[in-house]
C-alpha cells in the first residue's frame, strides 16, 4: 500500500467524484421522468401507447447499456445528433435506467389492491381522479425502496461513461492505474468514494421510506 | 454522412464470431458465478471467522463498486503481482466473481429460509453437519433462487460487453474493429445491439423453460 501516492493523487479523485455525483443526479432525474412516462404509456388505454411502452422496456433492457451509450455518442453524429461525451453519457444512461424504472413504477401501481380502484370508481371518481387521489399515493409509498435499488445500480452504472472519456471516478482510476501501475491503491481510492456516495444516497432513501410509512 | 447498412453484411462472419465469444464468456462466467455464489454463501454463513470476514469484506467491496472498476483491478492487479493472464481469462474471472457475490446474497437468504425442521430432521437421522448442508439444505435453497439467479445471468450477458474495454475479443470489440475500418459506428453498434437482443431473448426463453421444469419437479 503506497500511502504517499494516495495522498498525492486523492484530490483528482475527489474532483472526479463530483462528476460522478453530477452524472448520477442528472441520470436519476431523467430516468425517473422516462420511468413515469413509460409506466403511463404501458398502462394506457390506447394500445399504440402500450405497444410503445412495452417496446421501450424490452429494447433498452434487452441490450447492453454500454452499446446504447456508444450508439448515441459515436453513431449520433451520423444522424445529426452531435453531443459532448458528458451529455451523451447522461442521456443514454438516463433513458436506459428509465426502462428499469418503468417496470418498478408499474409494478408498484398494479400492486395496489384492485378493490381500491373499483370502490373509488363506484363512488363516482373519474379514472384520472382515482389514479391521482387513491392509487398513486399508495403506490408512491411502495415504490421508494425498489426505486432505491434502481438508483443504487445507476450510481455504479455511471462508470460506463468512462469508455467515452468522461472524466469521472472510473476513468480517473483507469488513468492513474496506467500512469502509476498501482491498481490496488487506485481501486481502493475510487471504491471508497463510490461506496460513500452509495451509502449517503441509501441513507436518504431509507429516511424517505420511513417517513412515507408513517401517516 | 447518412446511414448505409450495406457494409454490415460483409462483416457478418466477424460479428458472428464475436457473438460466439460473447456466449462463451457468458457461459464460463455464469458457471463461475453459480458455483462461486454457493461457495461464498456457505462460507459467509457457516465458515470459520478467518474465512468469513475476508469473504464478507470482498462481497461488500464488490457490491459497492462498479463492475468496470473491478475488471480494471483484476486485469491490471494480477499483472502487478506477476500473473499475466490473457484478457479473456481476466474478463471471465472478473465477471464471474462480480455475479458470484450477487448470487451469494440470494443463496444466503434462501438458505436461511429453508425450514429449520429439515435441518433438525436430517441431523436426527444421523447425517453430519456437512452432509445435511450438502444433501438437504443447499439443494433446496439453490432451487428456490433459480429464477432470480436467472435474472443475474441476463444481467451478466449484457455486462459481458464491458470486457471489451480490457481488450477481450467479443461482440462489442468485434464491432469496434469493423468500425475502425469502415467509420460506420451507428450501423455496427445497432447491428450489435440487435445481436445482443437476440441472444438475450434466447437466454430468457431457456431460463423460462428451466423454471418450468423445476416447478414441475416439485
Amino acid at each position: 500500500m503506497d500511502l504517499e501516492l494516495i495522498l498525492r493523487v486523492y484530490p483528482f479523485f475527489l474532483e472526479a467524484a463530483w462528476v460522478t455525483i453530477e452524472l448520477s443526479v442528472l441520470t436519476a432525474i431523467l430516468g425517473l421522468t422516462c420511468g413515469a412516462l413509460g409506466a403511463a404509456a404501458r398502462m394506457s388505454r390506447m394500445s399504440l401507447f402500450r405497444g410503445i411502452g412495452a417496446a421501450y422496456v424490452s429494447v433498452f433492457r434487452g441490450t447492453p447499456a454500454l452499446i446504447q451509450i456508444f450508439i448515441l455518442y459515436f453513431g449520433g453524429p451520423q444522424i445529426g445528433i452531435q453531443l459532448d461525451s458528458f451529455s451523451a453519457g447522461t442521456i443514454a444512461l438516463g433513458v436506459n435506467i428509465g426502462a428499469y424504472m418503468t417496470e418498478t413504477i408499474r409494478g408498484a401501481i398494479i400492486s395496489v389492491d384492485r378493490g381500491q380502484t373499483e370502490a373509488a370508481r363506484t363512488l363516482g371518481m373519474s379514472r384520472w381522479e382515482t389514479m391521482r387521489k387513491v392509487v398513486l399515493p399508495q403506490a408512491a409509498r411502495m415504490m421508494i425502496r425498489p426505486l432505491g435499488v434502481n438508483i443504487n445500480a445507476l450510481i455504479k452504472g455511471t462508470a460506463l461513461v468512462a469508455p467515452i472519456s468522461v472524466i469521472e471516478l472510473t476513468y480517473t482510476a483507469q488513468r492513474f492505474i496506467g500512469s502509476t501501475y498501482k491498481p490496488f491503491e487506485m481501486f481502493l481510492l475510487s471504491g471508497i468514494l463510490y461506496m460513500a456516495i452509495i451509502y449517503v444516497v441509501g441513507q436518504g432513501i431509507s429516511w424517505l421510506d420511513r417517513r412515507a410509512q408513517i401517516t | 454522412m447518412g446511414l448505409d447498412f450495406s457494409v454490415v453484411p460483409s462483416y457478418f462472419s466477424v460479428l458472428l464470431m464475436g457473438a460466439g465469444w460473447t456466449i462463451a464468456i457468458t457461459a464460463c462466467a455464469g458457471i463461475i458465478s453459480f458455483f462461486g455464489g454457493i461457495i461464498f454463501a456457505i462460507i459467509a454463513l457457516y465458515g470459520h471467522w478467518t474465512l468469513r470476514l475476508p469473504v464478507r469484506a470482498f462481497a461488500w467491496l464488490f457490491m459497492g463498486t462498479p463492475l468496470l472498476l473491478q475488471l480494471f483491478l483484476i486485469y491490471f492487479g494480477l499483472i502487478q503481482v506477476g500473473i499475466d493472464l490473457p484478457a479473456f481469462v481476466a474478463g471471465v474471472i472478473g465477471l464471474g466473481l462480480h455475479f458470484a457475490v450477487y448470487n451469494s446474497e440470494l443463496i444466503q437468504a434462501s438458505i436461511l429460509a429453508v425450514d429449520k425442521g429439515q435441518y433438525e430432521g436430517a441431523r436426527t437421522l444421523g447425517l453430519s453437519r456437512g452432509q445435511t448442508l450438502r444433501r438437504i439444505v443447499i439443494p433446496q435453497a439453490v432451487r428456490a433462487v433459480i429464477p432470480p439467479m436467472g435474472n443475474n445471468m441476463i444481467a451478466l450477458l449484457k455486462d459481458s460487453a464491458l470486457v471489451s474495454v480490457i481488450g477481450v475479443m467479443e461482440l462489442t470489440l468485434a464491432a469496434q474493429q469493423a468500425i475502425s475500418r469502415t467509420y460506420r459506428p451507428f450501423e455496427f453498434y445497432l447491428a450489435v445491439a440487435f445481436c445482443y437482443y437476440i441472444i438475450n431473448l434466447a437466454l430468457e426463453a431457456g431460463l423460462r423453460h428451466l423454471e418450468r421444469r423445476i416447478a414441475a419437479s416439485r
